[in-house]
């Protein structure tokens, strides 16, 4: 079996294929969003996926989130049909799966702390005190340290996400789910986000797409880059060889030029 | 061409219509399935009793105690023309008891309540926080409809009971203390004519209004967005058809409880 060594540090396997995508359709009103996307991603293996705005990234991340059902194809978590598994192997699958909305979708009505802690009183029998300690470290992972008793509306965007961060990371995920993670921050918060996203994956070794805009940071720390161009995977590798790709539509996109095959309507 | 095109748009629109009173119907039976299998949750079911029932009490006050005046000025005048003035209280209490209590009541706490529990919803479902408790593998049901259904189902015979007690003394500051009804008059005649079965009469139909209002109102903020569009336009109308629906539908349950169950 071929084996290789991820950014993170995790060996990664050709049959440690922990989200497969197989020939996924779905459109909205008679407009095709996604028209056959097929997509492998291993164990540990952090990947970003691009493309145009309203390409259909979040809508592929819904699907693989168990949010949309497909018109066509199938979504496979570790072997389970997103779409049709239920009851006790949907909570097994939910429990391993984190999101990060693109607004965080932190609970307005709690404060950072029980927000953090809403999972564990909710989903784990333990003790008031350990989830205290948990939610503490938590926070103090993402930089967030005395932020507890904040609500969401009184933290910027950057220490929303960064909440929103570790409310999806207390349940240690298997797999992570990023959403634009950057999107409405400063260049600097967006990287320190980015930087976060990295970090963590380093220590925890979940296996996460991330869906963004910011492709030369995000180059940076991911394994693969999948873009995605008129509803399918136009191509997908290591970060190197999609910068070095000799096809245009790519070199246009990721340069980000006017003029080339991709029309700027 | 022109005729074509108006036929397809009302087959269309017709099929939506069915498919979402299909939708309300199925949302209403899986909110009432939730409410009997536990676990249920106890502190969002009393947080929602207060803010249903409690935060309410001032506008019952307010609306109970100003409908027994009116009631009790209208009800002498009228009264009066046919020598009949000592029938006061009864027609008081069983004007309140049966209809205006839990009528009125109805109203008051969908236009207090139900239009902040749809916007309170709507607002999550636009910003992805019932979908964060989806995929935390929790249930949206227990935690966003199941507490509204049970405590508005709770709450509104007790504020319809203070309503329609609120009401009673208003029309006796009217009746006896401004026009000169007899206090015993007044109370005497109410306890011959208003039966046990009046009270609940009154009662049942305010639990039913209970749960039309947290049915409309969650199911109105639970598809904002979907069906009402997007943003602050999107739970503005969904508020405002929460409102408007749950009030004519209380309107319309109120004649059918009357006219076939009573």
């Amino acid at each position: 079996m071929h084996e290789s060594v991820n950014r993170a540090g995790a060996v990664t396997g050709e049959n440690d294929v922990v989200i497969r995508i197989e020939d996924l359709r779905r459109s909205f009103d008679g407009f095709p969003v996604l028209q056959g996307i097929s997509l492998e991603v291993g164990k540990g293996v952090l990947l970003a996926l691009i493309g145009r705005s309203g390409c259909g990234k979040s809508v592929l991340l819904r699907h693989m989130a168990g949010l949309l059902r497909p018109d066509s194809g199938q979504v496979f978590i570790r072997d389970m049909d997103v779409a049709r598994v239920k009851g006790r192997a949907l909570a097994r699958l939910r429990q391993g799966l984190g999101f990060l909305f693109q607004g965080g979708a932190l609970f307005d009505s709690m404060t950072v702390y029980d927000n953090v802690a809403f999972p564990l009183r909710e989903k784990t029998r333990m003790r008031e005190a350990e989830i205290r300690q948990r939610v503490v470290d938590e926070l103090g992972r993402v930089g967030l340290s005395g932020a507890e008793g904040k609500y969401p509306s009184q933290l910027s965007g950057g220490m929303q996400k960064r909440a929103a961060l570790a409310r999806e990371l207390v349940c240690e995920p298997e797999i992570m789910l990023f959403d634009e993670p950057t999107t409405g921050l400063d260049p600097i918060i967006g990287h320190a986000i980015l930087k976060l996203i990295d970090d963590l994956h380093r220590k925890m070794r979940f296996t996460g797409i991330i869906v963004t805009h910011e492709l030369h940071k995000v180059f940076e720390i991911v394994d693969r880059v999948a873009l995605l161009h008129e509803g399918g995977i136009r191509v997908q590798g290591p970060p190197e060889d999609i910068l070095s790709s000799e096809d245009a539509l790519v070199r246009q996109f990721v340069r980000g030029e006017i003029e080339g095959p991709i029309s700027v309507r | 061409m022109g005729i074509h095109h108006a036929i397809r748009k009302l087959g269309a629109s017709t099929l939506t219509g069915i498919r979402r009173l299909g939708l309300m119907g199925l949302f209403l039976g899986q909110g009432i399935l939730f409410c009997l299998v536990p676990p249920l949750k106890i502190s969002r079911l009393v947080k929602q009793i207060h803010f249903i029932g409690l935060q309410s009490m001032l506008v019952i006050l307010l609306t109970g105690l100003f409908t027994g005046m009116v009631l009790g000025l209208q009800g002498f005048y009228t009264l009066n023309r046919f020598g009949s003035d000592a029938f006061l209280g009864p027609m008081v209490a069983l004007s309140l008891i049966k209809e205006m209590g839990p009528v009125i009541s109805g109203l008051m706490v969908t236009g207090r309540a139900g239009s902040a529990v749809t916007a309170e919803i709507g607002i999550m479902r636009l910003s992805d926080q019932i979908d964060a408790l989806t995929l935390m593998g929790l249930n949206p049901f227990r935690y966003l409809v199941v507490p509204n259904l049970l405590a508005a189902a709770i709450a509104l015979p007790l504020l319809t009971a203070v309503f329609d007690v609120v009401g009673i003394f208003g029309g006796y500051m009217v009746g006896v203390k401004l026009l000169g009804v007899g206090s015993g008059t007044y109370f005497g005649e109410m306890a011959n004519y208003v039966d046990i079965s009046d009270v609940a009469e009154g009662l049942y139909k305010s639990f039913s209004f209970g749960v039309i209002i947290a049915w409309i109102c969650c199911y109105k903020g639970y598809y904002t967005g979907i069906h009402t569009g997007f943003g602050a336009e999107g739970v503005s109308r969904a508020t405002t058809q929460a409102v408007v629906f749950s009030s004519v539908l209380i309107l319309v349950w109120d004649y059918f409880m009357t006219s076939i169950l009573f």
